[in-house]
């Protein structure tokens, strides 16, 4: 009798079970196909980062080591410079400037305390994040990978509108916008 | 046999001495039910479990020694790696100790946000705990549905902080940002979901007869002996003991909010498994509070030394961008003494014991890991119990090796 009554509940339960997932199954898919579709990423995430410029294409750095002593994994180097030159000819917008600046992202763990420390707001983050590389070596990104005027921006991200939705359940994705459930 | 168990004379004789009919069994570290790296040495007389010893270790980062060369706003980036289900906890658990060292006053503001957001993350980590308690038992199917739930929420935190499974939102002091605009907006949208997401995790996994008959009467742990090895945090509301750090200690006004302490008689997989359930719905309760609450104001202290000026502050006067400069620099100096602090996390009481030398690093972090302590009690748990079962209990502990080992 138990074995009976066991048996007709067990399968009353795989069928409730398999109801919701049959269910699922006409619905939209909320796996996003990566990376022949592009990840949404929010505006505050933290990338790979970004080394300013100027209005003129001088860089933004004064070299003031201050993103160096923030960082807790002690990955930026920075050697500094001066450049007495106009300004017209200098590298940098003022006379002092960073020669070499790197950053081992090796070490680095995207904490974003060297974008709240600069002063002259010249190191943010970026969004790119495929940065595996098959050299140990090319971690380490100079001032040539992280310029913002030489950076390569992946084509595999989209930065999300500052409020917009990026749950599938609340958009729906078709090829000309995004349109809002409201 | 490692050495790590080798060395515990007296308590694993047995292990050294099998019977005839006893097996001994190396369960992990890289066994999928064990939650990361954790292994365990089972003494099988049979299908029954005679003995469990957990070794613990493989994880091991030496993070309590590294708070020790970092400012005090740098350890907050160590506390994310702990308990990587829970990041916001930790991070809230750690700046409150120091807060209280500085005895700094938080702006209304952000204390709510701060709740909101550590009862977004607890029911992440809850959402995770379900989905691998159901993976591990043989459920499939519910482990997509959480992770979709918890996809969702994590969203929301790298909206607000840029980080999603490191987010290091909270500051000794107050907020990192405040939020993003819109945010409200899309926690009430979150919210107005949820109830239903977790009514179809209910009936998909609590309601179910083949589950309930895998965890009810499985890993008994009477009050007494739960007292006894301090467990806290679901396990012991599970075994029918009503203490919730929220409720009877509070922090970050916890007081004012409207809430249940969800506490089972059963003390087994099931009451533990029914208390997280629960507890789930509390937070969603909590959170719709804290949006309700959220009212325009500062998010970081007055505290002109310690805390980081406003950036449009900082570049307009020279005032400011010095104390940019020093507590960049050099840190801000906390008093001498030594705090504990305690917080619920999802998984327990998690606590900092924080000693200051009056430097601009601290002298000692400890912390009191609730992982590390409920998964003390396994051996009294699983003993008796058969081995398919071992994997229900460890599950219905919910550790996370990062913290064990830190
Ligand atoms: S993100 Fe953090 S770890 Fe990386 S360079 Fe900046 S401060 Fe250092
Ligand atoms: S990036 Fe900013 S903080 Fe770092 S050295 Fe340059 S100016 Fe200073």
């Amino acid at each position: 009798m138990s074995i009976i009554s066991d048996v007709i509940n067990s399968t009353k339960a795989v069928i409730k079970g398999m109801k919701i997932t049959i269910s699922k199954m006409p619905q939209k898919k909320w796996t996003v196909q990566y990376p022949d579709v592009p990840v949404t990423v929010q505006p505050r995430y933290r990338g790979q980062h970004l080394l300013h410029v100027d209005e003129n294409g001088k860089e933004k750095c004064v070299a003031c080591y201050l993103c160096a002593a923030a960082c807790p994994s002690e990955c930026i180097y920075i050697e500094a410079t001066d450049d007495a030159r106009p300004y017209e000819e200098r590298v940098g917008r003022d006379e002092r400037y960073a020669k070499v600046y790197n950053i081992d992202y090796g070490r680095c763990i995207f904490c974003g305390f060297c974008v709240e420390a600069c002063p002259k707001d010249a190191i943010t983050h970026g969004y790119n994040f495929e940065l595996s590389v098959y050299n140990r070596a090319d971690l380490l990104k100079t001032k040539d990978d992280l310029l913002i005027t030489k950076q390569k921006q992946s084509k595999n991200y989209r930065v999300a509108l500052s409020d917009e939705d990026v749950d599938s359940e609340y958009k729906e994705v078709d090829k000309v916008g995004i349109k809002f459930r409201l | 046999m490692s050495v790590a168990t080798e060395n515990l004379t007296g308590q694993v004789d047995i292990l050294d001495q099998p019977l005839e009919s006893q097996m001994t069994i190396s369960m992990g570290p890289q066994h999928p039910s064990t939650h990361g790296v954790l292994r365990l040495e089972l003494v099988l007389d049979g299908e029954l479990v005679v003995k469990t010893v957990p070794d613990i270790g493989y994880l091991h980062t030496g993070m309590e020694k590294l708070f020790e060369y970092k400012k005090y706003q740098q350890g907050i980036v160590i506390t994310d790696r702990m308990d990587y289900l829970n990041p916001l906890g930790n991070n809230l658990a750690y700046v409150m100790a120091a807060e209280k060292l500085l005895q700094l006053e938080i702006p209304e503001r952000a204390q709510v946000i701060r709740v909101m957001m550590c009862e977004l993350q607890r029911i992440a980590s809850h959402m995770v705990w379900l989905g691998t308690h159901c993976l591990d038992i043989g459920a499939m199917s519910a482990f997509f549905y959480c992770f979709r739930q918890r996809e969702k929420i994590l969203n929301l935190i790298e909206a607000v902080s840029g980080g999603r499974l490191t987010p290091s939102y909270f500051r000794i002091g107050g907020l990192m940002m405040d939020l993003p605009a819109g945010f409200e907006r899309r926690v009430k949208q979150f919210l107005d979901d949820f109830p239903a997401a977790l009514e179809e995790l209910t009936t998909l996994v609590s309601d179910n007869t083949l589950w309930q008959s895998r965890t009810k009467g499985i890993g008994i742990i009477s009050p007494e002996d739960a007292i006894d090895w301090g467990l806290t945090g679901p396990c012991l509301r599970g075994s029918g003991i009503d203490l919730d750090l929220r409720r009877h200690n509070p922090y970050s006004g916890y007081e004012t909010y409207d809430f249940e302490v969800c506490v089972e008689l059963d003390c087994d997989v099931w009451a533990r498994f029914r208390v997280r359930m629960r507890e789930m719905f509390e937070s969603y309760k909590i959170i719709r509070q804290t949006v309700d609450r959220l009212k325009p104001g500062p998010t970081k202290a007055d505290a002109p030394k310690v805390v980081l000026p406003d950036r449009d502050d900082m570049r307009k006067h020279m005032d400011s961008l010095i104390h940019h400069f020093l507590i960049v620099a050099e840190g801000f100096n906390v008093p001498p003494g030594e705090v504990y602090h305690a917080i619920e996390a999802s998984k327990g009481e998690l606590g900092v014991y924080m000693k200051s030398n009056g430097g601009p690093k601290p002298e000692r972090v400890h912390f009191r890991g609730p992982s590390f302590v409920n998964l003390a009690a396994l051996p009294v748990m699983a003993e008796g119990e058969m081995v398919a079962d071992v994997v229900a209990i460890i599950g219905s502990l919910d550790i996370v090796l990062g913290e064990i080992d830190r």
